[in-house]
């Protein structure tokens, strides 16, 4: 063996190499370029610049890096340039869509707004609040989650623990089915029984009963991952003390899993909060408080939102509430999140020392 | 306490696959009887076999007789979780409840049964750590999680929440595979303690513990992959180690199989 393959040359280690601000000049350079341009060609959009900004920025990332760096590295900055721009295009519209509720919401947003109802309020006239709306959703939303939580948790118990064969094909196929099933059918489904059928008038009640229908997929699915983790070993160690198989699944399984379960339940609880068509179909809605879901109309705030929407022709008052109540129920919805992260992280299985 | 477990004419399946065939032993009270042979040769089942664990894998049955002294385990009426409250078992990975605290994992055994009187746990708690050379160390955080013990402490908590339900047979299924030499010691040592007082039956890939710990030792083996183990012998550890009577027996032990 000659010298030369002993001891090979350090360099071919080594390659030329691009700074590491490289990447944000580029990103700024992209966007100063497309304001250039747009403004150049007299384009009045407050998109175009961006996108011709993006590919500008994937374009030259990868076109300088060949250059310099070589094609493999030129790939990989390109990958890196995509995921980037991907991140932004989903991020713009989330960031906007939040500060423009904020900013149109916080206007007429108070306590007063929080505790008081529409009941003697025209749509026309300032003032009126959410509170008969705000009490409609969290007794619509709880009797749904008090439906759908036993039925869904014992349902991914059976499938999990239990399942075998046929039975629990079918189960799965059809809580599958049942995911898929749009809000709408699900309203229609039980107006025809319930108020159609069984001749019952609207109610809270009646919209939990459509929103459990969308809700019970959600939390089977949830539930059926969640008991998926917890580790056979456990079950094995527990049914080896001589633990029988319900206890072990109540006490060993169960509680080694309850924090991902409660995201489940949480998140599905956002998800149907923000259901309007079983609403419309089956609750109606009113100006005034009934806090009594199993009977007469109640209000809801999708509804409202929709409501205070359509009549805000010629007034500011109604429009403003409509935002009001859209950031409520954003950030209701944002406050279960983090519940629901609370939840996960207080009961996730302890490893500290 | 202990028991003797006698065993004839033994098949157990996976599905439609027979995974060992017609194992007849038997496992005398108050020893320590190592199983030892190739990975695959069906050691693991059979040991599940013993306490009807081996039912709990989808598609796991078993015929034959395994005997408890007087009773049939597999008899008509025999209640697989009774049975389990008589021969306990530790994993080969370590696995404390996660949820539990390290005194809740001991007590979990007894708590999921049913009792729950504090002072009467707290006796079997302390009793059983002590069984298992873990009271030393961990008296002073029995409230904190038993996962956050060392691997090692992890395995003897779980031989101490095996104990304390009073078994009359401990089943080991390569209790210290994952663990460092020095808890590997703490729990062999454990086990010379523990067969004073219960049948112990140990899983080993290490001839050398198969020879420090146990009085018998079975030797497993398969003819091909895909053919059932077989029991090929059991006898004395000494004599296994010294002078056994297979020719496959001493092939495997002195490294030459396969």
């Amino acid at each position: 063996m000659s010298h030369a393959t002993l001891l090979p040359k350090p360099s071919s280690l080594r390659g030329a190499t691009l700074p590491k601000w490289f990447s944000s000049a580029v990103a700024a350079g992209s966007v100063a370029l497309g304001l250039g341009i747009s403004s150049a060609a007299g384009l009045h959009s407050d998109i175009q610049w961006g996108l011709i900004a993006a590919v500008l920025f994937v374009v030259l990332s990868y076109g300088i890096s060949a250059k310099v760096e070589g094609s493999r590295q030129a790939k990989d900055r390109t990958a890196t340039s995509l995921v980037w721009v991907a991140f932004l295009l989903a991020v713009v519209p989330l960031a906007s869509l939040i500060w423009e509720t904020v900013e149109r919401g916080v206007k007429v947003l108070d306590v007063y707004f929080l505790t008081h109802s529409m009941g003697v309020v025209a749509d026309t006239e300032p003032g009126g609040g959410i509170y008969h709306a705000i009490l409609g959703t969290l007794e619509q939303v709880g009797l749904a989650a008090l439906i759908s939580v036993p039925v869904g948790v014992l349902t991914a118990i059976y499938l999990v623990e239990y399942g075998r064969g046929r039975l629990a094909k079918a189960v799965t196929f059809f809580v599958d089915v049942m995911t898929g099933i749009p809000s709408i059918v699900a309203g229609l489904f039980i107006l025809s029984l319930w108020v159609l059928i069984l001749k019952m008038g609207p109610s809270g009640f009646a919209g939990s009963m459509a929103l459990s229908i969308l809700m019970i997929p959600i939390v089977v699915r949830s539930t059926e991952e969640m008991l998926k983790l917890v580790p056979n070993e456990l079950r094995e160690a527990s049914l080896a003390l001589g633990v029988p198989k319900w206890r072990t699944i109540l006490k060993v399984v169960l509680p080694t899993s309850v924090g991902g379960i409660t995201t489940g339940v949480m998140l599905a609880v956002a998800r149907i909060t923000g259901e309007t068509a079983p609403v419309l179909l089956l609750v109606w809605v009113t100006n005034y408080i009934n806090t009594n879901p199993f009977k007469d109309p109640q209000a809801s705030l999708p509804m409202y939102i929709y409501l205070q929407y359509m009549n805000s022709a010629g007034s500011g008052a109604a429009y403003d509430r409509a935002w009001a109540a859209a950031l409520t129920l954003i950030a209701f919805i944002m406050i279960l999140n983090l519940v629901a992260q609370g939840i996960a992280r207080w009961k996730a299985p302890k490893t500290g020392r | 306490m202990a028991k003797r477990i006698d065993v004839s004419g033994l098949n157990a399946y996976y599905g439609s696959f027979l995974a060992i065939e017609d194992i007849s032993m038997t496992v005398e009270p108050r020893s320590v009887t190592a199983f030892i042979g190739p990975s695959g040769c069906g050691k693991s089942t059979f040991l599940r076999t013993l306490n009807r664990m081996h039912e709990v894998t989808p598609g796991g049955r078993v015929e034959g007789k395994v005997m408890l002294d007087e009773e049939n385990l597999y008899g008509a009426g025999i209640d697989p979780v009774a049975v389990r409250r008589e021969v306990g078992m530790v994993f080969q990975r370590p696995n404390p409840f996660p949820t539990m605290s390290v005194y809740d994992n001991v007590a979990a055994g007894l708590r999921l049964n049913g009792k729950h009187k504090k002072s009467e746990l707290d006796d079997v708690v302390e009793k059983s750590l002590k069984g298992a050379n873990l009271w030393n160390e961990v008296k002073d955080r029995l409230n904190k999680p038993g996962s956050g013990l060392s691997g090692g402490q992890q395995q003897r908590l779980c031989i101490a929440r095996a104990i304390a339900v009073e078994p009359n047979v401990l089943l080991m299924d390569e209790p210290c595979s994952a663990l460092d030499p020095i808890s590997t010691l703490a729990i062999e040592d454990l086990i010379g303690e523990l067969k004073e007082q219960f049948t112990i039956v140990i899983v080993t890939h290490n001839m050398q513990q198969a020879a420090r710990v146990s009085d018998r030792t079975a030797f497993f083996n398969l003819a091909a992959v895909g053919q059932p183990g077989k029991l090929i012998e059991l006898d004395d550890t000494e004599r296994i180690f010294s002078n056994p009577s297979v020719q496959a027996t001493e092939d495997y032990i002195s490294g030459r199989f396969g």
